[in-house]
């Protein structure tokens, strides 16, 4: 079967900057796979190019069969059927909790509005927030905007989902809200590639685990060969550091 | 000084017709009025398009936008009134010069030229209003717009636009004021608004004190209901828990 995201020799500069240089991997259906690497390793680029949020120059990236790279592929189209997750939310906050959840059903997959809104307000509760289905993104905490952007992201039906360091915004006591929504979803065969350094996250819910550095991508394994015996020194450097916290 | 106080002076007639001085007033103002508001809907129209033009990654498209402000921000007001009276028609194909400087009336000539002219030099204010408003989003905004499909008309549509515009009612606001307080201009080329009434007025009547001090309290009392106004629309659209949008 042929994967859910491929990504096939991938490169891409800013100017002379290269900030990502022959990536090369892939994430079948329904697998978890958990990226990380320092800070300014390029994982964010990485995952944005999957959406087309970010060109690339040089390689390909197949999702479900489409190419994103393809001048004539219909981003928006490509975009809506790819869920994204960021870290300071993102949630429109001039539009009530509903709203949030209803508008892009309605605009771009042209649902009706109650339909949209069933959808919506199911999810809601899915994600432990029912109650405040009427309130406004402000009125809540960071660790609830970001349950109700998953939500969000999910009305679309979305055939994978993209996290970029969903929980590094949060204070430490609304992380695992976030991470269990996350992990509830994985368990259910969602397609997911999280860019986050969650390494509890990563053993519990991963299926494999990429290691970025300087753009490239180092290590791409199982997630008990990860653990168990990185390969690379940069690697074993990474997981020593973070895993000390 | 021996000027003779005459308060009663606007309910006397002014010799034309039946009219007291209070209806040139009250004509006068309709004129203000009549040009401000019709001015400013074109200038929001166009400064928000021209606002959304100034921050598109389309480099020709921005340019055109920033050289039209520029242009129109550097000019004093005045000559933008000349040029729009004297000049632009002279520029306007045969058919079109014919029917603005014979058919029309001069009240309505002089009505579009003040119009026009308040309403591309205002525009250029709200350009760069819009502009700001827009760009102190943060940049996640539009990212997760587009990353849920939205195409990029319709992330200025439901994402930015609707924030932005939150964000500037202040500053466009004062805008909105300047329109009526610019707006006097017209009784430069015999436009009988607001204030080329007071003036007949005071030549007629010889009651200037009176007449200056009824228009000073007239775009008085206009330009705080104006701002009582906006002030009652910004709460309106205030959303709630949004630090610094006045709501609660
Ligand atoms: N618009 C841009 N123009 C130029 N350089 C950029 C731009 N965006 C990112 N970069 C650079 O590209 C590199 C990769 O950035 P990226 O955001 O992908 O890193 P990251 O791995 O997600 O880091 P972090 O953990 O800090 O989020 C960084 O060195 C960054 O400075
Ligand atoms: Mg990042």
């Amino acid at each position: 079967m042929s994967p859910m995201i491929s990504i096939d020799n991938v490169s891409k500069w800013y100017g002379d900057f290269q900030v990502l240089t022959d990536c090369t991997t892939a994430v079948a259906k329904g697998e978890v796979v958990v990226v990380c690497g320092p800070s300014g390793s390029g994982k964010s680029t990485l995952i944005k190019c999957v959406n087309a949020l970010e060109p690339f120059q040089k390689g390909s990236i197949i999702v479900d069969g489409i190419s994103v790279g393809d001048p004539k592929t219909d981003l928006p189209k490509l975009r809506s059927r790819v869920g994204m997750v960021f870290q300071h939310f993102e949630l429109f906050p001039h539009l009530s909790i509903t709203d949030n959840l209803t508008i892009a059903q309605v605009k771009v997959l042209g649902r009706q509005p109650d339909e949209a809104r069933d959808k919506g307000l199911k999810l809601l509760d899915r994600v432990g927030l029912a109650a405040h289905a009427a309130k406004y993104p402000g009125q809540l905490s960071g660790g609830q905007q970001q349950r109700v952007a998953i939500a969000r992201a999910l009305a679309m039906d979305p055939i994978a989902m993209l996290f970029d360091e969903p929980t590094s915004a949060l204070d430490p006591e609304m992380i695992n809200e976030v991470l269990d929504v996350m992990t509830q979803l994985a368990h259910e065969g969602m397609t997911m590639m999280c860019v986050t350094h969650e390494m509890g996250f990563a053993r519990r819910v991963a299926d494999r685990v990429i290691f970025m550095d300087r753009g490239m991508i180092i290590e791409d394994c199982a997630k008990d060969d990860f653990f168990g015996s990185p390969r690379s020194e940069r690697a074993q450097q990474f997981l020593s550091k973070i895993l000390q916290h | 000084m021996n000027y003779h106080w005459d308060w009663a002076v606007f309910f006397k007639s002014t010799g034309i017709g039946d009219e007291i001085y209070l209806d040139w007033f009250v004509a006068g103002l309709g004129w203000t009025v009549a040009v401000a508001l019709v001015a400013w809907c074109i200038a929001l129209a166009l400064g928000a398009v021209l606002g959304v033009m100034r921050t598109l990654p389309n480099k020709a498209l921005s340019g055109v936008a920033t050289a039209y402000v520029e242009l129109f921000r550097n000019v004093p007001l005045l000559v933008q009134l000349f040029v729009w009276y004297f000049l632009v028609p002279d520029l306007l194909p045969e058919r079109a010069q014919v029917w603005f400087k014979q058919e029309l009336n001069p009240t309505t000539s002089a009505y579009l030229s003040v119009v026009a002219c308040l309403a591309f030099f205002t525009a250029a204010r709200v350009c760069e209003q819009v502009r700001t408003g827009i760009q102190a989003l943060p940049r996640g905004q539009t990212m997760a717009a587009m990353a849920m499909g939205f195409s990029l008309p319709q992330v200025y549509r439901h994402v930015l636009l609707p924030q932005a515009f939150r964000i500037i009612i202040p500053p466009l606001t004062s805008e909105f004021l300047n329109i009526f307080k610019n707006s006097s201009v017209a009784s430069l080329i015999g436009l009988m608004e607001l204030l080329a009434q007071t003036k007949q007025t005071a030549e007629f009547s010889a009651n200037l004190f009176e007449a200056f001090t009824l228009a000073t309290l007239i775009y008085f009392v206009l330009n705080m209901s104006l701002m009582k106004g906006m002030g009652w629309l910004e709460k309106r659209v205030a959303v709630p828990g949004l630090i610094g949008s006045g709501g609660k």
